[in-house]
């Protein structure tokens, strides 16, 4: 019988969980839960495990439920492997307003897959998640950590062509524009905008 | 229009650094030391003259808000809990705030926390705003390296420490009683009340919780004085808002205006006008997802504050304008919100546990119209249950769009239910 | 005292008081689920909303704090419709399996449904399933049926003390689980099934196997430890069908323990049922009179000197005392009660009890334990001492095994001779008791089954003398896990040289018959040329070298009273027969007397009693924390640095009823198996 290796922190994951510890006040390690989590899921590949969260519980002297009933809370935790790219695609209503059926349409047909799924390749799994908080920019879809806005289902047809072939791409609004201003210029604050090209 | 003159977030759209030295240029940690030696008092009285009201929602006036926590320490430490967790649908400001124009909230942390005695502060940023996330901690790492924050921040003998801890995907830690317990390391459950968060709060300590906005605002309020903040705007509702103008328009964007400016100027003047022009607008959700729906009608000439939106059966709330033109099926669109706060109840509570699960799925329904006609009162019964029966807002926060719905939108929803039928009818 | 105003009354509280609290007080009946008043306040369940003036919503009664001028409404439009609503959110998806839930008919989904239901369903969407929850073999879950107030889960971490219940997922998919699914490890663990308001927890010994409205109710007194909890057994027919707790303050509040709630199987398994006499090396059933002829013949010749008697853990003082007016009639007063070899000495009774009560704990601001594991010895104990710790800042120490309590507990090792120092005054636990106001020094038994168990008894005597004595507090208190032990030596059923006397002159012939009265946790072995008269309920231990068989009464089926570990008197109520031949066993003697010529002096249960209390003052007055004499006791010599052995190391067979117990056996089971020679007493 194999057995998987035990998790344990890589030196950097260490130190990083316990510059986070050093955060809350003594005894309130239990506050370090949450960013524990997330290194951990990292470090893993991008989910967790019965074992990283009884590591984690023992870690910060928890009960092991404590750590499960935070990881089945949170919606940022996987509890069960995900692709390279975690294809998170925005439906509320602000994005479904701007298009998102249409995004999730495109990102179903380009993957082959439904909601939820993962790409056979272990490339993809596609997610619809609720109001990211990018809503002048919607539809917008997060993709691991980066967010990518004003989206046609062409651009994102396009963006997950290019992860797929391993090329970059830029994250953020994929029309031209500067962040959450307006397309075509911006009604306010024109000088500050003008300075800041030159900056 | 408010004057560029009169915005305090300079950088809104990131056209210049977000460094410290950009920062400084535009005027952050300007006589920083002078102010927080002015006592607090001073800062508590000037932000309550400023009638700054909290930007995350409710509205609750910040200055009476700080004074609450307690003046002496009977032992515990106090704490300023920064609300960072932005979700509200429609809602993006506070995400431009932390990436582009960092140093005024973490000014605005020390000079808060100055003011209600804590000992840090706590930035809890949603965990989807990575990036954000990261631009909070460069910046923090920069105030220390200055000597603003840590030991004797900015000179003044003070010893401060601001943290950011992230979240992870719960809607609900915006509530600040389940953001407390989300940072002691808990599921994101609402607390009872009282006892409130100024008397135990984060590990049982004094604590308050206020929203990114209402923080990064007040080291400008203070350094122009209450009277230049409260002058803009109308009374009771003074000052400068950030609007997030989404949906149906040309130009969706964020922009700093004046509070009591007028709905339709906003959109126009900003955003580039409704898709198709204003006669094709259907209707507006003002203030982000949890406020009820405005007909056109309505949104001819109201203005954009905590009471004109009142009046109107409305709110404020986090001042996120979702557009809907006349394309829009209104009932899918306020469905969607109903599955986003069943998707987001943390289950506590039975109202919303069971209610918001329930109301969702009636919704589904009347989008294809297969109901019958009573479920339409019958769903409002149910809103009426959740509603003022639950431990927070969230219930609220549920049934208002439905009644918002219904209160300007009924004949769609009944019309589609009798289509629904005739069809099933000729089948 | 805050003073409101609750529905026109006015009422005037204690400050703490909440609101639902004060609506009681005025007998107000609030509805509610979630809120339990020994549990932590959850607020969650929305069924005790009540109007309060100038708020503009209602409020949750169970969590406000009871105000100066409040203005209360529990009677208004608002509050009636607020309750309806709660009402049928829990009830939409709620399964409507009434007729095949074992919680019908005690059930508070239901009564509430019917006082302040609105009593039509609106609700057409499909009801929600939720997948079953393993566990473990005493709690059955049918977790659709769960309305999710949190009662389980905050009793598991805030009473039992083992955080492993929790809440998973969000929103209308949050689901009660254990951690793992695994069993909860805690003696404690069936209270939850009383505590589920509704039918998601229930028992799983029990599960339909009969409905609540059939069965008869005897309130009665647990033999399963020395606390004497209270409970209630419903039996129907001659069965006992399970066993609840019956409230009582001072003792075991409303808890009680796995074995007290679980044992009841056993009461039906490998009973004797029938008189057995030995004929030719095999037992075989007999009448009664051939029984009692047997004996009699057995003891032709023998003189009194040659006569002795064990008695068990769970023998109730009646029979104690009609054995020991029996051997007296015989010429014998060697009859020992300490089964394990306990020093405990039975001339002072403040020497032998829990002179503070029980109760006391949550008054005393340090406890000293010496050789004793409240958690498997008296769980209900246990319980309130975490309460202590928890709410009334008691702190603990321990001189014996570090074991977890569920509390925090400063470990001073496995070493009885530190009490020397502690005499001296020359350790930590000695600051510690004299710098408190009420200290308590608890003793167990294993402390005093040693070789030096007199010695340690003397030590922890002159502790407790010197440090724990306060104006109105005695803090000397022994810690019994036999629940007829106080009792016996009340009666004064000690020996010199104890069981192992009895025992190795048995072995030497030097003692001809020994009578052994439902004597199961002493190694009989030494006995198997002695004639062993077994007066007892199962064909256990005791039994196995006995002669003559005379089956006898279990708790359930009699009438008898037990001593605690405090010294309070309480009596069983005889909730069924015995089953087959079987008799009260003060009967048994009574009838043997006559059979031996020498006729005990009572006929009624009555006569007996009133013959205790002239040996036993207080006897007849029950349910009395008493106060005890105090004095000296126990021998002063050297104390052995060897280690404490713990009393009991299988808390699920600990006794003969819970040794037949197949229920017990599945909570072994459970728990991977403990040890299972390493039974009662014998540990």
């Amino acid at each position: 019988m194999t057995t998987a290796p035990a998790f344990v922190w890589t030196a950097e994951n260490e130190a990083a969980a316990q510059k986070h510890i050093a955060k809350y006040p003594a005894g309130r390690q239990q506050s370090a839960v949450m960013p524990l989590l997330d290194i951990a899921q990292r470090q893993n590949g991008g989910h967790l495990t019965l074992e990283i969260m009884e590591y984690i519980a023992d870690y910060l002297d928890m009960a092991p439920i404590k750590v499960q009933e935070v990881a089945t809370f949170y919606t940022m935790y996987n509890h069960k492997p995900i692709g390279k790219h975690h294809v998170q695609v925005c439906g509320t209503t602000p994005c479904w307003l701007r298009g998102s059926d249409d995004i999730i349409a495109a990102c179903k047909k380009k993957l082959g897959v439904e909601m939820g799924q993962t790409t056979e390749d272990g490339m993809f799994t596609l997610s619809e998640v609720e109001c990211a908080g990018a809503c002048v920019n919607a539809p917008v879809v997060a993709i691991n950590d980066d967010y990518y806005e004003d989206l046609t289902a062409d651009s994102i047809t396009q963006i997950l062509d290019a992860l797929a072939n391993g090329k970059d791409v830029k994250a953020g609004p994929q029309v031209g524009r500067q962040t959450s201003a307006p397309l075509g210029g911006v009604t306010t604050l024109k000088d500050f905008a003008s300075e800041g090209e030159g900056a | 229009m408010l004057a560029d003159k009169d915005r305090i977030f300079t950088n809104l759209y990131g056209h210049q650094s977000p460094g410290i030295d950009a920062a400084m240029k535009r005027g952050d940690w300007d006589g920083t030391k002078a102010l927080i030696e002015k006592g607090r008092d001073w800062i508590i009285g000037e932000m309550k003259e400023s009638g700054l009201r909290g930007r995350g929602g409710a509205g609750f006036p910040t200055g009476l808000k700080w004074s609450f926590m307690p003046k002496e320490s009977d032992g515990r430490p106090s704490y300023l809990v920064v609300n960072a967790d932005e979700g509200e649908p429609g809602t993006c400001k506070d995400r431009d705030l932390m990436r582009h124009d960092p140093h005024k909230l973490i000014e605005g942390c020390l000079i808060a926390g100055y003011a209600m005695n804590a000992v840090a502060a706590y930035i809890y940023i949603r965990g989807e705003f990575y990036h954000e996330a990261e631009a909070l901690e460069r910046a923090i790492e920069e105030a220390y390296e200055k000597g603003f924050l840590g030991k004797n921040a900015c000179g003044t003998g003070y010893d401060y420490d601001v943290y950011v801890h992230k979240g992870a995907g719960a809607y609900i830690c915006g509530e600040e009683t389940a953001l407390i317990e989300s940072l002691e390391g808990k599921k994101g459950q609402p607390r009872l009340k009282p006892p409130f968060p100024a008397n135990v709060g984060v590990w049982g300590c004094p604590t308050t919780v206020n929203n990114v906005e209402s923080i990064a605002v007040a080291p400008t309020i203070l350094r122009r004085g209450a009277a230049w903040f409260s002058g803009l705007g109308r009374p009771n509702n003074t000052g400068t808002k950030v609007f997030c103008i989404s949906g149906h328009v040309n130009n969706p964007c964020n922009v700093e205006e004046e509070m009591g400016i007028p709905l339709r100027e906003l959109i126009e003047t900003h955003a580039g006008g409704v898709r198709g022009g204003w006669d094709n607008l259907l209707a507006v959700i003002p203030g982000g997802s949890s406020v009820p729906v405005l007909p056109k009608q309505i949104c001819d000439d109201v203005l954009m504050d905590f009471d004109s939106l009142r009046d109107v059966q409305s709110g404020l709330g986090t001042a996120a304008v979702i557009v809907m033109d006349k394309s829009t099926d209104i009932v899918k669109a306020i469905a969607r919100l109903s599955e986003f706060y069943k998707h987001e109840s943390c289950g506590q509570c039975t109202p919303c546990r069971e209610g918001t699960g329930w109301m969702w799925r009636v919704m589904e329904r009347l989008v294809t119209g297969e109901a019958d006609k009573s479920e339409i009162d019958m769903l409002l019964e149910v809103t009426k249950q959740v509603e003022g029966h639950t431990i927070c807002a969230l219930g609220d926060a549920a049934a208002w769009p439905i009644q918002g719905l219904m209160r300007h939108f009924r004949p769609e929803v009944e019309a589609r239910i009798d289509a629904y039928h005739t069809k099933k009818a000729a089948e | 005292m805050p003073t409101l105003t609750i529905d026109g009354t006015e009422v005037t509280v204690e400050p703490g008081t909440t609101v639902l609290q004060a609506c009681e007080e005025v007998g107000v009946e609030v509805p509610r689920f979630c809120y339990h008043e020994r549990l932590s306040i959850a607020g969650n369940c929305r069924m005790c909303l009540v109007d309060m003036e100038k708020a503009p919503k209602p409020i949750a009664s169970c969590a406000m704090p009871a105000g100066d001028g409040m203005v209360i409404h529990t009677n208004t439009e608002r509050v009636k419709k607020a309750r309806e609503g709660v009402m049928e959110f829990l009830l939409i998806n709620h399964p409507l399996d009434c007729p095949i839930c074992d919680q019908g008919g005690e059930c508070d989904l239901q009564d509430q449904a019917m006082a302040f239901g609105r009593g039509k369903n609106r609700f057409d969407e499909n009801k929600r399933a939720v997948d079953d929850k393993e566990m473990g073999p005493l709690i059955s879950t049918t977790m659709t049926r769960c309305i999710h107030c949190m009662r389980c889960v905050r009793f598991s971490e805030e009473v039992a003390g083992v955080p492993d219940m929790g809440a998973l997922y969000r929103g209308e998919n949050m689901q009660i689980t254990t951690y793992l699914e695994k069993t909860l490890d805690s003696e404690m663990s069936g209270n939850v099934v009383d505590l589920c308001p509704v039918g998601a927890l229930t028992s799983k010994p029990y599960a339909f196997t009969a409905r609540s409205w059939e069965l008869k109710h005897t309130e009665s007194i647990d033999v399963m430890d020395a606390v004497g909890s209270n409970i209630r057994v419903d039996t129907r027919g001659a069965a006992v069908m399970r066993i609840l707790p019956r409230l009582h303050e001072d003792i075991n509040e409303e808890w009680i323990s796995d074995k007290t709630r679980y044992v009841f199987d056993g009461l039906k398994a490998r009973r004797l049922d029938t008189p057995y006499v030995r004929k030719s090396k095999k037992l075989t059933a007999a009448s009664w009179g051939d029984a009692f002829k047997a004996v009699k013949s057995k003891l032709k010749g023998v003189k009194g000197d040659q006569i002795a008697a064990i008695v068990g853990d769970q023998a109730d003082m009646e029979s104690m005392a009609a054995l020991k007016d029996l051997l007296a009639s015989l010429g014998s007063t060697r009859i020992e009660c300490r089964q394990d070899g306990s020093a405990a000495d039975a001339s002072v009774r403040g020497g032998y009890i829990m002179n503070g009560g029980i109760a006391g704990v949550e008054d005393a601001d340090y406890l000293l334990i010496v050789g004793a594991n409240p958690r498997l010895e008296a769980p209900t104990l246990n319980t309130r001492i975490r309460k202590a710790v928890r709410h009334f800042g008691l702190k603990v120490g321990n001189i014996g095994n570090a074991e977890d309590l569920t509390y925090r507990v400063d470990e001073f090792g496995d070493d009885a001779s530190i009490l020397t120092a502690v005499l001296s005054g020359d350790h930590e636990a000695a600051q510690k008791l004299k710098a408190a106001q009420n200290p308590i020094i608890m003793v167990g038994q294993a402390a005093l089954s040693g070789d030096d168990g007199a010695a340690i008894l003397k030590a922890t005597r002159d502790i407790a003398d010197k440090y724990c004595m306060r104006e109105n507090w005695n803090g000397f208190n022994m810690l019994h896990n036999a629940a007829a032990r106080v009792g016996g030596l009340d009666l004064g059923l000690t020996t010199e040289g104890g069981v192992d006397s009895i025992l190795d002159d048995a072995e030497a012939g030097k003692t001809k018959v020994v009578f052994l009265l439902g004597a199961d946790e002493v190694n009989t072995a030494a006995l198997k040329d002695t004639t062993v008269v077994y007066i007892g309920t199962h064909g256990d231990e005791g039994v196995k070298h006995a002669d003559i068989i005379l089956p006898a009464a279990a708790y359930t089926e009699k009438f008898g009273t037990y001593a605690n570990t405090e010294g309070r008197f309480q009596r069983t109520i005889k909730a069924t027969f015995a089953p087959g031949e079987a008799r009260e066993d003060w009967t048994i003697f009574r009838a043997l007397s006559d059979v031996l010529g020498n006729t005990l002096p009572y006929d009624t249960l009555d006569q007996l009693r009133a013959r205790i209390e002239k040996d036993v003052p207080g006897f007849n007055d029950l349910d009395v924390l008493p106060a005890a004499e105090w004095g000296d006791f126990g021998k002063k010599g050297d104390i052995s640095s060897g280690g404490i052995a713990p009393a009991i190391e299988n808390f699920y067979h600990t006794n003969p009823i819970a040794r037949a117990s197949q229920i017990m056996a599945d909570c072994i089971d459970a728990r991977g198996g403990l040890v299972e020679e390493a039974t009662g007493t014998n540990g």
